[in-house]
């Protein structure tokens, strides 16, 4: 009797166990598919930007190159190899860095103190005052544009990298707040009381015990207004154009604007060298960046 | 002396606050005001009424904006949904490797949408793409060329739209599972509810607030969608996947109709107000409630 029900258990334990492998199995195939169709544009990309034009329409979009050849690429960043009146890439790499920098540490900063003034220095309708930060973040941008570029060219800093760092410092300082804000609403005013009692002042608080325990919110920040400034097109094609250009605006014009012949290999390439520092931040702190795009969306 | 230490924090709000109700609200009121004007090239003060709006709603150009807006919106929430539910429930089974699975469905979110349209319109090109691949496996009558077909070629912009964003929504959904009580779970299944009936019956309707969220972002990323148009179709070909931001842009910048461009500006506002406004008072309303 006792060995009838061990083994009716054994064979019952046994039965799940088969039907968990062929469900694990399942799984790792579906998450397995995932995986391709994720990597299938970027493995494209790869491949033909190391291919040669006859290459590419002879062969099909999966194979793979002859040999490893850097012309495209050289062709996509200086200009090497072709004659003259071709968008490249380079100065326009520059551009972006140069728009990059200032534009991310200015609106960090400013997030960083508007979001301490507002949690832990609160007075009457601060709560109002953040809810016009927060609804800055959900804005069209083609509800300012037409201003936008008129006050621009009354500031006369139209089609110049100043004019663009302005425009993004403007309309990120409503996500650098949102971000701080939500970060030190989170930890203890303790600290901060107790340094208050002691007759530390605004800025010493915020520069002595604030700033130091903001290191996880500030990175989050950063990189978000990095990847916001990077990967931006519509400020950068609407404020500016010719040299002042940012990349994006430049990718967008190689491929457009190449000579008669299509040259795919330059313009996957080129699109790699645009992606790459954003890939690189994913890559190295892709913890922080997924914080900040929940933070960024989901609110509150 | 006293008065400049009490009302510091105010002081220093005060720049961030001049810019955001000159550059946002004052800016938002401006364009308000230029779509019931006459502007042309130029913006002109007179006030005339609501002509513009009527103009708008009349153009045959507008009505294929909205109405691709319409079907890309759709699509996209739905897939985008659909790939993240179902990657975020795989990824929570105590899978190995998950970080690293989660970083390659990640990934694409990092790429502009300059960078996925040029990747995109290279992988759908209607001779060389996908089509000749197709060829060179012996399908020989294999057709892909949704970019240049009128008819089709939104969709490519929703192919292109879910690659870039389905990882973002499966890491959302996938928080949200990761804060569900353990104990629900185990309380569950010792009562023989099957692995599917746990998430379609209990899990995925306590995750109402991440529905939320995800629907409230995806809408905002669709009509708020311009670059990836522009680098997929650029809106073509004719204006066959013309969507509100980009007929926006032409108007204002291409055809010097400054007022209608105001009035698609505004109608884009009001909807994304409509969805957005509700949504944060209900999150409010709940941090408060904490």
């Amino acid at each position: 009797m006792q060995d009838k029900e061990t083994l009716k258990l054994n064979k019952l334990e046994a039965d799940s166990k088969r039907k968990n492998t062929i469900y694990r199995w399942i799984l790792y195939f579906i998450l397995a598919v995932f995986v391709i169709y994720y990597l299938t544009p970027l493995y494209v990309m790869i491949v033909t930007s190391f291919k040669t034009m006859p290459e590419i329409r002879q062969g099909n979009l999966f194979s793979l190159p002859s040999s490893l050849k850097f012309d495209a690429w050289k062709q996509a960043w200086d200009g090497t190899g072709y004659k003259g009146g071709d968008v490249f890439l380079k100065p326009y790499f520059w551009n972006s860095i140069k728009l990059v920098v200032p534009a991310v540490v200015i609106s960090t900063l400013l997030g960083a103190i508007n979001g301490y003034a507002l949690t832990k220095w609160r007075f009457k309708g601060d709560s109002y005052v953040f809810l016009l930060f927060l609804f800055g973040t959900f804005i069209p941008y083609q509800a300012i544009l037409l201003p936008m570029a008129r006050t621009l060219g009354v500031l006369g800093i139209s089609n110049s990298i100043n004019g663009l760092i302005l425009v993004h410092v403007v309309y990120g300082i409503c996500f650098t707040t949102l971000f701080c804000r939500n970060y030190y609403v989170s930890i203890s005013d303790e600290m901060v009381r107790a340094a208050r009692i002691d007759g530390a002042g605004f800025f010493k608080i915020f520069f002595k015990i604030i700033l130091p325990i903001s290191i996880p919110i500030i990175v989050v920040t950063v990189i978000w207004q990095f990847t916001q400034v990077w990967n931006d097109f519509l400020f950068g094609a609407t404020f500016s154009f010719g040299e002042s250009a940012p990349i994006q605006v430049a990718l967008n014009n190689l491929v457009l604007t190449g000579t008669a012949v299509k040259r795919y290999n330059v313009d996957m390439a080129a699109a790699i060298i645009t992606g790459i520092p954003t890939l690189i931040v994913y890559i190295l702190a892709g913890n922080y960046f997924i914080k900040g795009l929940t933070a960024g969306s989901v609110k509150g | 002396m006293f008065w400049l230490k009490k009302n510091l924090p105010k002081l220093v709000l005060t720049p961030s606050l001049g810019i955001l109700s000159w550059f946002v609200y004052g800016f938002i009121f401006w364009t308000i005001y230029i779509s019931f004007t006459k502007s042309k090239m130029l913006p002109r003060y007179e006030l005339w009424g609501i002509d513009q709006y009527i103009r708008l709603w009349k153009m045959p150009r507008w009505h294929v904006a909205v109405e691709n807006l319409l079907i890309f919106t759709v699509l996209f929430i739905i897939l985008c949904i659909a790939i993240g539910i179902l990657l975020s429930i795989l990824l929570d089974q105590k899978i190995r490797a998950e970080g690293f699975l989660r970083t390659i469905y990640l990934y694409p979110m990092a790429l502009s949408f300059i960078v996925t349209g040029t990747a995109w319109k290279w992988v759908l090109n209607p001779t060389l793409g996908i089509e000749k691949f197709a060829h060179d496996m012996g399908f020989e009558t294999f057709k892909f060329d949704w970019l240049v077909t009128p008819e089709m070629s939104i969709y490519t912009i929703v192919i292109a739209g879910v690659w870039q964003s389905s990882g973002f929504i499966m890491a959302i959904f996938l928080a949200g599972l990761r804060s569900v009580d353990d104990e629900i779970i185990k309380a569950a299944k010792i009562d023989g509810a099957g692995i599917f009936s746990i998430y379609s019956k209990i899990i995925l309707p306590m995750m109402r607030p991440v529905f939320m969220s995800a629907i409230v972002i995806l809408v905002h990323l669709s009509i708020k969608s311009y670059d990836l148009i522009i680098a997929l179709t650029s809106g073509g070909p004719g204006i066959s996947s013309d969507m509100p931001a980009v007929f926006m842009t032409t108007m204002a910048f291409h055809r010097s109709e400054v007022g209608l461009a105001s009035a698609s500006a505004i109608m884009m506002f009001l909807t994304v107000s409509a969805i957005v406004v509700p949504y944060l008072y209900s999150e409010l309303k709940r941090e408060d409630a904490r």
